[in-house]
């Protein structure tokens, strides 16, 4: 105990006490929340788990989409046929269940956990088929071609999520989101399933390979240090001309206005 | 003292040969005028300088040429990707020439600096009215510069032939392609062929490292030239008239600081190309004619052409036989028309409004001008607006404003903001006029209240001091209009008649709109310091403040 009153009053003792109730509230949360769960296995439907998704379902989703969840027109489409995958993408980014009818949804922290989710994927899944969660291999980056990944994004993705994943605007509203918290599952879904104005990139499309390449650039890209510098959003000369501005000319005008300040002793 | 006489040896021999001592010392006593915004044009000098250095370096590593290669280069992510040689060659610059991608960047900076910098410095000489006779010819170079300036950036930013460049090339072959008649030729003439052809880098190439630059050089001499010999104009203040030059001299007041700015211009150019990414072509891609990114920008002394193009409706129809794309080429040419034509115009317009034929050497403060300050605020609007849209994506997407809601807000504002602005801008330039007036009339408030024996408080007010006067009473004169010396029922003088004399009188009210000086300015208590005194007032150089001098205007210098 002597060492702790030889220290107590120490000027970082303050700091320290901070510092350890902070890790402790942060570990409480961690553990309260469930914590992250490990990657997504492939579902393994059994019947306990398609009756937990119907009990979540009706709870969390089946004011909109319907008991049965047939659909309710003009509020929200059926969800017979989506596939488990559909469910995962848009439960586990948060955009289901949704905060408010709106042009786009957005991504929010999720409400279920990874294994509730799987629940609610599995019970649609049990109501008409569609395309699975895809499993750990199929979203594996490992030995994927990312020049080519660089390409196909180009060509099929770019135009409105921006060179980089960035996103970008769409009409009416929408827009496509950035990709900077896609996990290479939920950009896999996204292509299989076509979320919100999203166009469907099924297998003959885009092949598995090439959807391996293309995560394989978004996740590569978007670790990529930037070697000029600050990246300035990465949205292209918009941001650029605005540091032209506000940056360059504006430290300009200052040195001139110092440099017109001083005046010479005199001589003569 | 033997290295002295070396150096006497060595000025003897020039001097004797060359006859240049007189010269260069009427040189060095050279005066120029001290004001934060006289440094705007410095800027854009000093950019181009460092811009024809950075972009000598860029020329010993870049390949103009469009052969496809394969990149084998340090840049993993693209190894084994099909480019162009030049795009393969920008690749190799940023990231295996030592100091390349720094090079890159300050080349890149100091071309938006330099086009910034023509913008301030354009709006500084338009609000001060230092284009006003005799420097609308300097003035109408400028204006040159400035459009050279946008197609140097243009054609510069076009050769790493990276995605985000070859969609700008496709807005140029397309606006070329949309000129009536004509269109497709030019478009065949300058890629040689279908887009994109194999043609188009070489010959960027060499208009932006050679045509352009020379072109732009010589009139930057030009413009120097004739900014020395006319002598520079200077702000009004006490001892400053049309007829003197007060301010620095050359040696060594202004040397050291115009040396000092080039360095800040440097510095500001190396930090930004250390700390700010600038155009990251390895993430862009090579280009790929079928494949196109959300956010496309050009850079932003392109985004009013931009903005118009986006804004404008989508309006094409066959007439005769032809495509008229009315959706491609009013955009393309009738904002910017309004702005570069407007500018070109407005000192020869400005001078037959108001008839004023006599020389400006003075500067007008810009509320004392506020017809042509509100005209110019009403431009710099119709351009923020037009610039805004060309970035309406970014803005859209970024503030979660719906995209067409950016559309027709610009659709709007173009016309309508400009309006409110020249209203707005004109209101305010009075209203200081007033307050310089109420200065004049009333004196500088004191803070002192003081009770006379009577019991009656008073607030004291003491008079302006000699250089806030001279800065308050600083008006250009304007000939009065002829026809308004003219008596009832005269016939009025030849320019006043018909209607084009109609519209210039009514031109000529609106333009001198001013809120008059006071007849005698007084200081509200009777000094009776009459305002001609200052006007006319010719101080010897023993007056002003330490380290200026004093140069006549006129015919010959009085060296």
């Amino acid at each position: 105990m002597s060492w702790i009153t030889a220290r107590r009053r120490h000027p970082a003792a303050g700091y320290l006490v901070v510092a350890f109730v902070l890790v402790l509230v942060g570990m409480a949360y961690a553990v309260i929340t469930g914590g992250s769960a490990s990657a997504s296995s492939p579902v393994s439907a059994n019947s306990a788990q398609v009756a937990q998704g119907r009990n979540l379902f009706l709870e969390d989703c089946a004011t909109c989409h319907g008991m049965f969840a047939q659909g309710v027109n003009g509020q929200a489409p059926g969800l017979i046929g989506v596939g488990a995958a559909a469910v995962d993408f848009q439960v586990s980014t948060g955009r289901m269940p949704a905060a408010k009818l709106g042009a786009e949804n957005p991504r929010k922290p999720p409400r279920l956990t990874p294994s509730q989710t799987r629940a609610v994927a599995a019970y649609i899944q049990s109501l008409g088929g569609g395309p699975p969660i895809p499993s750990a291999a199929q979203v594996s980056t490992y030995g994927a071609n990312v020049g080519l990944g660089q390409q196909l994004f180009v060509a099929n993705c770019a135009a409105c999520h921006n060179f980089v994943g960035a996103g970008g605007a769409l009409t009416n509203g929408k827009y496509a989101p950035a990709l900077t918290q896609s996990t290479p599952t939920q950009i896999y879904e996204a292509m299989l399933t076509g979320p919100e104005a999203m166009p469907v990139f099924n297998d003959l499309t885009v092949t598995p390979q090439e959807k391996r390449d293309i995560i394989a650039y978004v996740t590569q890209v978007r670790a990529e240090p930037n070697p000029g510098g600050f990246s300035l959003g990465r949205v292209g000369p918009a941001t650029e001309g605005l540091v032209a501005f506000l940056g360059l000319l504006f430290f300009m005008v200052l040195a001139a206005l110092w440099i017109t300040a001083k005046h010479g002793k005199a001589h003569e | 003292m033997s290295v002295e006489r070396a150096l006497e040896g060595v000025g003897t021999f020039l001097d004797d040969r060359l006859h240049g001592a007189r010269g260069v010392r009427v040189l060095l006593r050279k005066v120029f005028p001290d004001h934060w915004s006289f440094l705007l044009g410095e800027i854009i000098l000093y950019s181009f300088i460092i811009l024809l250095l950075t972009g000598t370096f860029l020329t010993l590593w870049f390949q103009p040429s469009m052969t496809d290669v394969i990149y084998h280069g340090s840049y993993i992510p693209l190894r084994g990707v099909r480019m162009s040689e030049a795009y393969a060659s920008t690749l190799n610059i940023s990231f295996d020439v030592r100091g390349g991608l720094l090079m890159r960047e300050i080349h890149h900076w100091a071309a938006d600096l330099f086009m910034a910098a023509i913008m301030a410095h354009m709006i500084r000489v338009f609000f001060t009215g230092a284009y006003r006779k005799p420097r609308e010819i300097n003035w109408l170079i400028g204006i040159v510069l400035f459009t050279l300036g946008m197609f140097e950036g243009l054609f510069g930013y076009s050769l790493p032939d990276d995605l985000l460049s070859g969609a700008g090339l496709r807005i140029t072959e397309g606006i070329l392609q949309s000129l009536p008649i004509v269109g497709t030729y030019l478009a065949f003439f300058l890629f040689g062929g279908p887009f994109p052809g194999h043609e188009i880098i070489p010959r960027l190439y060499i208009l932006h490292v050679l045509v352009i630059p020379g072109l732009i050089l010589a009139l930057v001499t030009v413009h120097l030239f004739l900014m020395f010999h006319q002598k520079h104009t200077q702000m009004p203040g006490k001892g400053r008239t049309n007829t003197n030059v007060v301010g620095s001299p050359m040696y060594p007041y202004f040397m050291a600081k115009t040396g000092a700015f080039f360095f800040f211009t440097f510095a500001a150019l190396a930090l930004a190309a250390t700390f700010a990414q600038i155009n990251p072509i390895w993430l862009y891609g090579p280009y790929n004619p079928v494949a196109m990114s959300a956010g496309s920008q050009p850079d932003f002394y392109m985004g009013a052409l931009e903005g118009s193009l986006r804004m404008f409706p989508a309006w094409q129809w066959v007439m005769f036989g032809h495509t008229w794309a009315f959706n491609v080429f009013v955009p393309a040419l009738l904002p910017l028309g309004i702005i570069f034509g407007g500018a070109a115009i407005w000192p020869f317009l400005e001078q037959w409004i108001t008839g004023d034929r006599s020389e400006h050497h003075l500067n007008d403060r810009p509320r004392n001008a506020p017809t042509r300050t509100a005209l110019g605020i009403a431009m710099i609007t119709f351009y923020g607006v037009l610039w805004a849209e060309g970035a309406n994506d970014i803005i859209a997407n970024h503030l979660d404003i719906s995209l067409y809601l950016t559309t027709w807000i610009a659709r709007v504002a173009w016309l309508v903001a400009p309006i409110l602005a020249y209203i707005i801008t004109k209101r305010i330039c009075l209203g200081l006029q007033r307050k310089d007036r109420h200065l004049l009339e009333h004196g500088v408030e004191t803070g002192i209240i003081r009770q006379l024996p009577g019991g009656e408080f008073i607030e004291e007010t003491r008079p302006v001091d000699e250089e806030a006067l001279a800065v308050l009473t600083s008006r250009s004169e304007l000939p009065p209009l002829p026809s308004l010396e003219a008596a009832e029922g005269e016939v009025p003088p030849p320019g006043m008649r018909g209607a084009l004399g109609k519209v210039r009188e009514r031109l000529y009210n609106v333009v001198t709109e001013s809120v008059p000086l006071p007849e005698s300015h007084g200081n509200g208590h009777g000094n009776g310091h009459a305002l001609e005194a200052v006007g006319a007032d010719e101080h010897g150089q023993g007056s002003l403040p330490a380290g200026t001098g004093t140069e006549q205007r006129g015919g010959q210098d009085q060296h």
